[in-house]
């Protein structure tokens, strides 16, 4: 078991290693540098640039160089904790990225958001799969199905047209009222969470579909296994079938299904903040990315690819806690 | 009197043997009622393909899929030929002329009508009318003519992004798992490394880096979406090696190794067709999930680029401007509900293929 951490650790560092050659790669190919953008608002407010000082800008920030000799520089940075610092606003990467206000409010948005994926998408996966093929199977189906089709942006800026612009129930956008002040913690934490429901529940309409899906599948698997035959056989309610005997049996994706859900957690929802103008490390990425960033985005992609390697590693490990008729080796 | 008992045998495929459930039936019917007459006689039997068919279409929702991807399709494709009126990228010109009359006096102490005339020219975002059946955009471009250009242009990109990944994705993962060995190491390494490229940020890099080397805006998506399957066919590739793996230590493979077929016709007339279901269904739900990318890159402005349109370009407009988010639903309303009922309408029969293909969800 320690033998097969230990290797699965050891090619883990490997992908990410390859991860981060081909990002920093395709980063470099973005020719209109932060440097030349820099020189032509200079040259616009008529300053004469020298070509030394230009010179000076890309060794500053770490351009001056071919592909490779800028990725061992970045390599070199990040094996001294390193990450660089924001062309943009100039400060250090991981305390832009990684404080309360945006890894912390993705967090919450995503964890709030999973928890109500779960307590609704497997009760619905259940009923659809005990009653398959009958009307409560089609409605739950289709109505999900169509979470999973909707886009995003769209549903996002459709929710804030009903419900922040038309109906005015809930604040348009933004963490918090700018106008207001809050005469104790209670009455703030209400202002975030009015701000934070529409996100939320874009998050979660979005996301119920392929849990109950998978859910759904599973339990129609199980519920054609020979032991559920043998205990609707020797009497047992229906209820203590599907409960006890089936969804224990499905519980084994599920589990499993927890530790892939690490990078989502953590990644920030991208598009609906962006709607929703929270301040996330998913709308901050998705800036940075627009202006061509580059320490940023290096090191909010290789957070997102060392998540996604550590979780298929979780989930493989789960299942041999799990399920005891997996092996690992 | 002879008693016709029309028993179905469903045989999935060669190396799935018939199901045991099926079988006790046939052999209980048979022991009890007709011993007398032959097996084959009493059974029709049902061709995989026939039986796949019947199960796809005995599905609601798969046949309301079709008819939403059939009608959606004609819409786009058929619609601009009946509805002509405006271009796709065609201004109305028309505008409203605004007359502003004045009477004034003049020096003389004559009596003057002054005309300010008022030339808007650019009938934009007029309401639904006869002329335009959507009203027009901010650009005063009919909606209606670019929600059917638009969706030629998003259902072809989504279309060829899926066979090109499909097309590397089974190349490779089919020599990965017929091969194995070296050639299996390196193809699952490289597949690993790009399954941990988020999607979403990748496409965006992807996006700008084209755009910074200033690619023409018409072939412009067509090589970002070209450019995006060379990184995500992983996920067909390990479908495919899977598959491959299992299916190669199945009793058929191995007569026909001992038959002394040659490689070729063992991969391409044995392995293929038995892999082929899972290819199908798996390529009908990136169908969906490829709209769904690319009118997002479009909403954020890397995709499809103005004034061409595509879907997630119409509703993009609403991301700038609220004053059309709130007034003007008929911009952008329409392209978001073509995207769902495209996506959904994919959705289902990819859902209806794999009930129908599934042979473990057979009640």
């Amino acid at each position: 078991m320690f033998k097969y951490i230990l290797k699965r650790l050891g090619i883990s560092v490997l992908i990410l290693f390859g991860v981060s050659i081909l990002l920093y790669t395709l980063l470099r190919c973005i020719p209109t540098d932060i440097v030349d953008q820099k020189i032509i608002a200079l040259n616009q407010t008529g300053v004469n640039v020298s070509d030394e000082f230009i010179k000076e800008m890309y060794k500053a920030y770490g351009l001056d160089g071919t592909i490779l000799e800028g990725y061992f520089d970045w390599l070199a940075n990040v094996f001294q904790g390193n990450f660089g610092k924001s062309f943009i606003s100039q400060r250090e990467v991981i305390s832009e990225l990684f404080n309360g206000d945006r890894l912390g409010t993705s967090f919450l948005v995503a964890a709030i958001a999973t928890v109500f994926e779960f307590l609704i998408a497997i009760p619905l996966g259940i009923t659809a799969a005990t009653h398959q093929y009958s009307l409560r199977d089609y409605l739950v189906t289709v109505l999900v199905l169509i979470g999973i089709s909707l886009p995003s942006f769209f549903f996002g800026q459709m929710l804030k047209d009903i419900f922040a612009n038309k109906l005015g129930w809930l604040p348009v956008s933004g963490m918090k009222d700018a106008s207001l002040t809050y005469a104790n913690g209670w009455e703030a934490a209400v202002d975030y969470l009015r701000h934070m429901f529409l996100p939320i529940l874009t998050v979660v309409v979005l996301s119920i579909g392929g849990r109950m899906r998978m859910t759904r599948t599973n339990m129609l698997e199980v519920l054609n296994a020979d032991y559920i035959r043998t205990a609707r056989a020797k009497g047992l309610s229906e209820g203590k079938v599907i409960y006890k005997h089936a969804f224990r049996n499905t519980m084994i994706p599920l589990v499993t299904g927890l530790a892939g859900l690490i990078p989502s957690l953590f990644s920030g929802a991208m598009i609906t903040e962006s709607v929703f103008d929270l301040t996330g490390i998913g709308n901050y990425a998705l800036a940075a990315m627009t202006q061509g960033d580059i320490p940023v985005i290096m090191t909010y992609n290789m957070f997102l690819a060392f998540l996604s390697v550590m979780g298929v590693l979780l989930a493989d490990l789960m299942y041999g806690v799990v399920d005891p008729r997996v092996k690992l080796a | 009197m002879e008693e016709k008992k029309e028993l179905q045998i469903e045989e999935t495929s060669a190396e799935q043997t018939v199901e045991s459930g099926a079988m006790k039936q046939t052999s209980t019917m048979l022991s009890t009622e007709d011993t007398e007459t032959p097996l084959d006689k009493n059974v029709r039997l049902l061709s995989p393909t026939r039986m796949v068919l019947r199960r796809f279409f005995r599905s609601k929702l798969s046949i309301i899929g079709l008819i939403m991807l059939i009608s959606l399709f004609a819409f786009c494709w058929l619609g601009p030929v009946v509805y002509s009126q405006w271009g796709e990228i065609e201004t109305d010109r028309t505008g409203n002329i605004d007359y502003i009359a004045t009477v004034i006096v003049g020096a003389d102490g004559k009596e003057m009508v002054q005309m300010i005339v008022g030339n808007n020219g650019i009938n934009s975002l007029a309401d639904p009318s006869s002329a335009h059946l959507l009203g027009t955009d901010e650009k005063g471009m009919d909606v209606f003519t670019r929600l059917m250009y638009g969706g030629r242009l998003s259902l072809t990109i989504s279309f060829l992004s899926v066979f090109l990944t499909s097309a590397i994705g089974i190349v490779l993962g089919g020599l990965a798992g017929f091969y194995g060995g070296v050639v299996d190491g390196i193809i699952m390494r490289i597949c690993d490394i790009l399954i941990c490229l988020p999607t979403l940020p990748l496409m965006l890099i992807l996006g700008t880096v084209l755009e910074s080397n200033g690619v023409p805006s018409e072939s412009y998506i067509y090589l970002l979406m070209g450019l995006l399957s060379l990184f995500s066919w992983p996920g067909m590739a390990r479908l495919v090696r899977g598959q491959i793996l299992y299916l190669r230590e199945q009793e058929y493979m191995v007569a026909a190794e001992a038959m002394g077929y040659s490689t070729a016709r063992r991969i391409f007339k044995h392995l293929i067709p038995n892999i082929l279901p899972q290819i199908l269904v798996s390529m009908t739900m990136s169908l969906g999930s490829m709209i769904l990318y690319e009118s997002t890159l479009s909403y954020l402005n890397l995709g499809v680029k103005i004034p061409y349109a595509s879907w997630g370009t119409m509703i993009e407009v609403i991301s700038k401007r609220s004053d059309i988010l709130q007034n003007n639903f008929n911009v952008w309303g329409p392209p978001g509900i073509c995207i769902i009922i495209a996506v959904l309408g994919f959705n289902f029969i990819g859902d209806g293929l794999r009930d129908a293909l599934d042979p473990k969800q057979r009640r």
